[in-house]
């Protein structure tokens, strides 16, 4: 059998390529009506009055009075209502929708709509903010003694900015309601949350509610929890009028209302010993989380896991809390709260090194964690830590070593060089026992009598490549050709729940569920004759993980990452050219050469996004960049060719010993780039996004 | 009434002239290869050839384009210059998600028909209107690349 990380042609490939794919936009169902929420104009305070115009024939308002079930989302909790019952916590919650056959009218109708608020205080950032929707603190070792005995202590603060996935497909889900049933449409990467969610605002059983995938434009994590928001408007709605309800949203109100990365305050104490060594760390995490928790609970967890990066600390105390501010409810973006940390801790690490007089990297590697080292919560790095090879790797390829001692001198002149270096982390799958205790993941091969054999899994595609990944997996641990191994769009009434597609889980664990599936349906091969195959999913517990005290193994495995930067800086006009980018990865072995690649270059140029000029605020409660042209993400110009490399780290617990690959290479982007910059400017930075008014004030 | 050449037949649409070509291609013809990522013509994902320049549709009133000729991903994927381009984004993968791929292929031919061999310089610029959230450009750049090599004598 060839080696599995060969690329192929991916499964959809040409569906996509000539326009054939049906996205969730392109569905059209006889007699489908259109809808448009009513959003809050405030963004706190109580609904007064509202006056509606006549309601023409065959259009209707759509509000909380209409829904069956609970008005309430579930996601992690469930509290954020689905129509406000007068009570509004952002601007853009919304009220009540308008549902009819003609564009034109709804949006004419909805002009005509006036409602009156009593407004009231709001809190938009996270200073302002008092009330924490959660909050989590661990420690290890003795920090205080540490600090008590500390020769120096430094302090730093970090602020990293808000940012948006940017899909180039707009949310949207079109609702059907027909026998009692409802049947859920939509661009989205968690069919099963949907599901859950309409079950209960519909107050329906299982049996009678249906979510069907539509080849989805790009997710990042923000089609993670809003198409469980939207799929419940339109499934009230399609059950009042009767008909299928299209809710496609356009680019600025997706801007304006769905979840983005959370912006974040870091601050951290490190404490030194009188060999200018770290003792310990003390780091306080604070997220603004929006109005409602909704995802914000767990992104702060893998923020607050992340505390010291890859490093070995021995005394730690960590706290964290999610801050309640009247701004729209943030949530899961591609690295989940560890691209902030990650920003933090690295750039934190270089300005000790520096001021230490010393090349940061040298003063890292005293800090790297190993294999059987314990990690900030107590767990343990089981496995090979492969960063000292990447250091040597990244060193060959980039020069970084060399380019920094030169660069470091004093620059003259308008244009100057400057190179970084971060090294990061991801942890694979959900954190703790979530897998076992929560998402317990069934997959479903089903050996069709022409020997054809068709995957079963609720995991998505939205560009990541899944429905190539899985059939490789498949088709080369039964040994047959590619093309004998299909897999279609989850649909609930046929998939079973493998969990949704977050959080870098779906190779590692799904994948491995589908590698243990298709060696059983290997043993047992007939040739045609039918044969179906149901792996359920087996918990490896290492060190037990104790969410309240935030200890033991919080992840099975780790990926791996390092990313090299180089710029030039025009200190005239405040702008950055790239020179080089370079990211060297473990992801334990690439079950697709070519999908890995495009993984890793796409999460990088986020990164270089989130970096530098993905500027997103918020100014009284609204999104003030809602879109493309404000809130600029990369452009093909924008971006030079990156030097990647894979190093070859299989995982035991992984099909063909594959990791998590998805989020990784956001990770470390931001700290990279960053320190290249104070290389060049000779001066240090906190705060991302540096973009050149930014980068001027530093000048 | 509006006439105008779509994927080389003639046709026509009762639409008002403000009408976005966009619209027009979506709803009255069911072309849905062409795509509305932001309505707006900053990303790229609506872009057809207006008698053979990249135009981004959602910005393009249908009034505007009569007697002129139409090509969609839908007319365009019948030529065999579109055959090398889908080969050499399958090669270099260049495809996520998809929705920006139509108007990338587009972006592509009309690069190639006004140079057949560009430098990556070119290509970075002739598709600096079509934004890809998934890729990062590079496999995209590379992709057309290859067609250039490839594709000899075709455009
Ligand atoms: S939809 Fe036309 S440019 Fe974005
Ligand atoms: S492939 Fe997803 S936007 Fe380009």
């Amino acid at each position: 059998m060839k080696d599995i990380s060969i690329s192929v042609k991916k499964k959809d490939h040409e569906i996509k390529t000539s326009g054939r794919a049906i996205y969730v936009a392109d569905m059209k169902f006889e007699g489908m009506f259109y809808a448009k929420v009513i959003r809050s104009t405030i963004a706190k305070g109580k609904i007064k009055e509202i006056s509606l115009p006549n309601i023409p024939d065959n259009y209707y308002i759509i509000d909380a009075k209409d829904i069956p079930g609970k008005n309430a989302l579930k996601i992690v909790e469930s509290e954020q209502p689905i129509f406000s019952e007068g009570n509004i916590e952002y601007m853009g919650e919304a009220i009540m929708m308008i549902v009819g056959p003609d564009k034109r009218k709804i949006e004419e109708l909805s002009e005509k709509i006036k409602i009156t608020y009593e407004e009231e205080e709001p809190v938009f950032t996270i200073e302002e903010a008092y009330e924490k929707l959660v909050s989590y603190h661990y420690e290890k070792g003795d920090y205080k003694k540490a600090f008590q005995n500390a020769d120096e202590i430094l302090e730093e603060t970090f602020i990293t900015g808000y940012q948006e996935q940017a899909y180039i497909e707009p949310q949207g889900v079109i609702g059907i309601y027909e026998n009692n049933k409802i049947t859920i449409y939509g661009s989205m990467q968690c069919p099963y949350y949907v599901k859950e969610a309409v079950m209960l605002t519909m107050g329906m059983d299982d049996k009678h509610v249906q979510v069907i995938q539509n080849v989805t434009g790009g997710g990042f994590g923000g089609k993670e929890d809003y198409p469980s928001m939207i799929g419940c408007q339109v499934a009230v709605a399609a059950k009042k009028v009767k008909r299928p309800v299209a809710l496609i949203l356009d680019r600025k109100e997706d801007m304006l209302v769905t979840p983005k990365r959370h912006p974040a305050r870091l601050k951290y104490r490190v404490a030194l010993n009188n060999k200018k060594e770290i003792t310990a760390i003390e780091a306080d995490i604070r997220t603004n989380a929006g109005a409602y928790l909704g995802l914000s609970g767990v992104v702060l967890q893998r923020a607050l896991i992340a505390a010291i990066g890859v490093y070995k600390i021995e005394n730690l105390y960590v706290s964290g809390a999610a801050m309640k501010t009247n701004t729209v409810p943030n949530g899961a973006y591609r690295g989940f709260g560890a691209p902030q940390t990650f920003f933090a801790i690295e750039m934190l690490m270089n300005h000790i090194g520096e001021k230490l007089g010393l090349n940061p990297l040298e003063f890292k590697k005293k800090y790297i964690a190993k294999k059987g080292d314990t990690t900030a919560t107590n767990g343990k790095y089981h496995y090979h830590v492969p960063l000292d090879e990447m250091i040597d790797k990244a060193e060959k390829i980039s020069g970084y070593s060399k380019k920094y001692k030169k660069y470091s001198k004093p620059q003259t002149g308008r244009y100057r060089r400057g190179i970084g270096m971060s090294l990061f982390l991801h942890g694979c799958g959900f954190t703790g026992s979530a897998e076992r205790d929560y998402i317990k993941s069934i997959a479903k091969l089903v050996k069709n009598e022409d020997d054809t054999v068709e995957i079963f899994v609720s995991n998505t595609d939205m560009g990541q490549g899944l429905h190539t990944t899985f059939s490789k997996i498949v088709a080369n641990t039964l040994g047959i050709p590619l093309e004998k191994v299909y897999i279609n769009n989850p649909d609930t009434d046929k998939v079973p729940n493998s969990g949704p597609t977050v959080a870098s889980r779906s190779i590692m664990i799904v994948g491995k569920l589908l590698e243990r599936a298709a060696k059983k349906m290997k043993e047992q091969w007939k040739p045609h004759e039918p044969l179906t195959i149901i792996e359920h999913y087996k918990h490896i517990d290492l060190i037990p993980w104790d969410i309240e005290k935030f200890q033991g193994d919080a992840y099975p495995a780790y990926s791996y990452g390092l990313n090299v930067v180089e710029v030039e800086v025009d200190m005239l006009l405040a702008t950055t050219k790239l020179l080089g980018v370079w990211g060297i990865f473990d992801v334990g072995k690439a079950i697709d050469k070519n999908i890995i690649m495009g993984q890793l270059q796409g999460g990088m140029l986020q990164g270089i996004g989130y970096a530098s000029m993905e500027k997103m605020e918020n100014k009284n409660g609204q999104i003030y960049q809602a879109n493309m042209t404000d809130y600029m993400i990369p452009t093909a110009k924008d971006t030079i060719p990156f030097n990647i490399e894979l190093i070859d780290n299989p995982y035991e617990g992984g099909p063909f010993g594959a990791k998590g690959a998805g989020e990784l290479p956001l990770v470390g982007v931001a700290p990279a780039y960053v320190a290249a910059v104070e290389n060049a400017i000779n001066k240090n930075i906190t705060e991302i996004p540096l973009t050149p008014e930014k980068l001027m004030e530093k000048l | 009434m509006i006439e105008f050449i779509l994927n080389g037949n003639l046709v026509s649409t009762n639409s008002d002239a403000t009408t976005r070509l966009l619209d027009v291609l979506r709803n009255e013809f069911n072309l849905t290869g062409t795509k509305e990522g932001c309505g707006e013509g900053e990303c790229g994902a609506c872009s057809v050839l207006i008698d053979g320049d990249l135009v981004t549709s959602c910005i393009t009133a249908i009034g505007s384009i009569k007697g002129k000729t139409v090509v969609t991903i839908e007319g365009f994927r019948e030529t065999e210059q579109y055959k090398v381009l889908e080969k050499a984004f399958a090669k270099a993968g260049a495809v996520q998600c998809g929705f920006c791929t139509p108007g990338m292929i587009l972006a592509a031919h009309a690069l190639l028909s006004k140079k057949s061999r560009p430098t990556y310089e070119d290509i970075r610029e002739a598709i600096s209107g079509n934004l890809c959230r998934c890729t990062g450009y590079n496999m995209i750049v590379d992709a057309i690349m290859i067609a250039s090599k490839e594709g000899k004598g075709l455009w």
